[in-house]
């Protein structure tokens, strides 16, 4: 499942950097939504400066980003709002940080996530992209730190992850600018639905359960018809998420069926980048 | 069936499956992460840079040794600081507290203005504001480039990962020394960095806590207090050092008193334990050292800068005022020192120095011009009109602080423990106000380190007088 290509032009990086055109803060009138998500300190920040050309600060620690920020770029003619997001390993807890990369996931339907990855850690990491495959099919896996991985004697199979994950795969070395042309190719093949996606599902292995999540999925789409990622709701309903529970009480929730997307309080107030950075 | 139906089901369902429901999951997913990461990495042997990552590991986070090095690479930042930004800072201030300042004075005279306009704008907003500049962009200018070299490399988590166990034993969140780093920048970032911490006990004992890191606006007090009466004090050679070493001294004493703090808050009003929680140690990385001097200079010194300067200028025209304004025999800044001067003196402080800790609630960066100013005007000194803030030499400041002021070694020291143990700036509580959204938690955390420094400044104070120090 490897990006296709059409033209030979096309898999000239120079073509793709002449394509982009960074917006910076500009992110008026967009096409598409892009979410940056991934665990800390895999360079999410990185990709976001370089796709924007804006210069959010980048540190080697993991927290770093706890806000989410925001800028625009355009490629072959569609703007896109790209969003950064804090670095989580899971979504399954409850740090505000998690929270707010959950909900800009869940309730704000990007179009894209691209879940950014540290090809060196790659289990770990692997953890937060299954998580997010049972919420959303539009992913993009950005295998980051490839000259890092190399450095360690680690080769990465992507196309083979590819194949297993059902979306696409691009290795990059962003610090570097490598990928970023790929990265964008990719992107731009998934928001317009040219590539489509096949995400993995965590298998169940327990037959019980997976009856449960049917069970509930079923009693969730028959109340909120059309709801984008039932399966992920339900599955967080059984493990008692309150705020999940809330929004299906006051039927936030429900709206995401409008087609609408839908900020809760803590994304809503957000904080200036000055403060953040 | 409605949202509540659905809940009930999800309840049903959940009391079916049993507590073991959240684990089964989290095995499925980590198990199927295994199995693709497996079947998708090849190692081809070992590498150098691993072993090298691992051996330095094993030195910076020894139990010993890791403190050594934290405490010489954080002197060492602080002394490059100290030592480099002398030159610039005087030259700046010669332009634009002399050249500028007179010019502009001159081309009011030109223009005739009248003495209140010119006043306010040239003795009170341009002076406030060229003072900030002047003597806080050549420190920053040299601190942020070196702090975000530290950062890039991977330095911090290791100082996390070494503080770890005192944050524990004292019943807070270990990732509260992460955002004890940002707040040695920026108290206001170090609040909302505390987002990283899941459990909103710990997160609001790191909220209540930041401000004992010693944030930019406060670095400059420390600096000249330490290099005018402390580093003054040592022989001509050990002086930078000297001075570096105080510095170093109190910011220990905030990482200290964040501890105990931490600790009673945990025992007290913020029970419970600390929660578990994994610190990741991320591969060392050589710093990009042209991209990290224009980021941190453009970026972080230009906007803290920029703040300052946004805050000094309003400030300026309030001190100048408030020294022009005359009620009765005094001035109204002359009133408010003589209120203030008993409980300062109490305090091995003084009065104005109270008043200047009131006037600088919005930015901490003001402080030292506006003692000296009111050092001076008050002082009867010809030196100063009323309400000017000056630039002065090293020597000269000493002078004037020690002569008008009557300032002891004894000021000195407790104006650097004020420095570290009072409230917030204006900006932080306002960030504490929308993180925690509770007046409560934002009244203490004013009161709380006020509270803390008027016991600690009184206790120095009886301490020094009891044994005739001062």
């Amino acid at each position: 499942m490897s990006v296709v290509v059409t033209g030979a032009c096309e898999t000239c990086p120079a073509y793709h950097s002449a394509a982009l055109k960074k917006l910076g803060l500009n992110v008026e009138n967009f096409d598409y939504v892009v979410a940056l998500a991934g665990n800390p300190n895999t360079g999410k920040s990185t990709v976001f400066n370089a796709l924007t050309g804006l210069r959010q600060h980048v540190g080697n620690w993991p927290g770093k980003t706890v806000a989410r920020a925001e800028g625009g770029f355009a490629y072959e003619g569609k703007n896109y709002k790209l969003v950064d997001l804090p670095g989580t390993y899971s979504l399954l807890s409850t740090s505000t940080d998690e929270e707010i990369a959950r909900d800009f996931i869940l309730f704000g339907q990007p179009s894209v996530t691209v879940v950014v990855v540290d090809a060196t850690r790659l289990e770990r990491n692997l953890n937060l992209v299954l998580q997010i495959l049972e919420i959303t099919d539009r992913v993009v896996v950005a295998l980051n730190l490839m000259d890092e991985a190399r450095r360690h004697g680690l080769k990465v199979d992507e196309r083979h992850l590819s194949r297993e994950l059902g979306v696409p795969v691009v290795p990059m070395a962003a610090r570097r600018g490598q990928g970023i042309p790929e990265l964008l190719d990719a992107v731009a093949q998934v928001a317009a639905g040219r590539f489509v996606t096949r995400p993995h599902r965590i298998h169940q292995r327990d037959a019980r359960l997976e009856q449960a999540v049917e069970t509930l999925v079923a009693a969730l789409t028959q109340e909120f018809p059309g709801l984008p990622n039932a399966r992920w709701v339900a599955l967080r309903l059984l493990d008692g998420d309150a705020s999940i529970e809330q929004a299906v009480r006051d039927r936030t929730l429900g709206d995401l069926t409008r087609g609408q997307s839908v900020l809760p309080l803590p994304v809503a107030e957000r904080i200036p980048l000055e403060v953040a950075s | 069936m409605t949202g509540s139906d659905v809940l009930k089901t999800a309840a049903q369902l959940r009391a079916e499956l049993g507590a073991d429901y959240h684990d089964k999951l989290m095995e499925a997913i980590y198990t199927d992460a295994s199995t693709i990461a497996d079947r998708s990495i090849s190692h081809d042997g070992a590498s150098e840079h691993l072993t090298f990552d691992r051996a330095l590991d094993r030195a910076l986070t020894h139990p010993v040794l890791g403190f050594v090095v934290m405490g010489l690479m954080f002197f060492g930042v602080f002394w490059l600081t100290i030592t480099g930004s002398n030159i610039p800072s005087s030259m700046l201030a010669d332009l634009l507290l002399g050249t500028v300042y007179d010019a502009l004075h001159n081309l009011a005279a030109a223009l005739s203005a009248p003495a209140w306009l010119s006043g306010v704008l040239i003795d009170g907003v341009y002076m406030a504001t060229a003072w900030v500049v002047s003597v806080m962009l050549p420190p920053m200018a040299i601190f942020f480039p070196l702090f975000t070299l530290l950062e890039d490399f991977g330095y911090l988590p290791r100082v996390a990962f070494n503080l770890d166990r005192l944050f524990a034993a004292a019943g807070a969140h270990g990732k509260q020394s992460l955002t004890m780093m940002m707040g040695f920048g920026c108290n206001a970032a170090g609040v909302v960095a505390t987002r990283i911490i899941d459990s909103p006990r710990e997160r609001l004992i790191a909220i209540l806590t930041n401000n004992f890191s010693i944030c930019n606006g406060r670095w400059p007090t420390l600096i000249l207090m330490g290099t005018i009466f402390i580093g003054a004090s040592a022989p001509p050679v050990l002086a930078s050092a000297v001075a570096a070493a105080s510095v170093v001294t109190v910011a220990v004493v905030g990482i200290l008193v964040a501890l105990a703090v931490s600790w009673g808050l945990s025992k007290t009003w913020l029970k419970g334990a600390p929660s578990v929680y994994s610190l990741e140690l991320p591969p060392y990385r050589p710093p990009q050292i042209l991209k990290t001097l224009y980021t941190s200079v453009i970026d972080r010194t230009l906007i803290v800068l920029w703040r300052a300067v946004m805050m000094a200028a309003p400030a300026g025209a309030v001190i100048w005022l408030t020294s022009n304004i005359t009620i009765g025999d005094a001035s109204i800044a002359g009133h408010m020192v003589n209120l203030l001067n008993p409980l300062g003196l109490l305090l091995g402080l003084n009065g104005i120095i109270l008043v200047a800790y009131i006037v600088a609630i919005p930015a901490n960066e003001i402080i030292i011009p506006t003692i000296l100013m009111l050092t001076l005007t008050l002082g009867g000194s010809q030196m100063a009109q009323a309400g000017v803030m000056l630039e002065l030499e090293d020597a000269q400041t000493y002078t004037v602080l020690t002569q008008l002021g009557g300032w002891t070694l004894l000021t000195a020291i407790n104006l650097m423990l004020f420095s570290l143990l009072h409230n917030p700036c204006s900006t932080t509580l306002l960030t504490i106000w929308r993180e925690t959204r509770s007046r409560r938690w934002t009244l203490v955390s004013a009161l709380l380190p006020l509270a803390l420094g008027f016991t600690v400044t009184f206790t120095t104070a009886t301490l020094a007088r009891l044994f005739g120090w001062a």
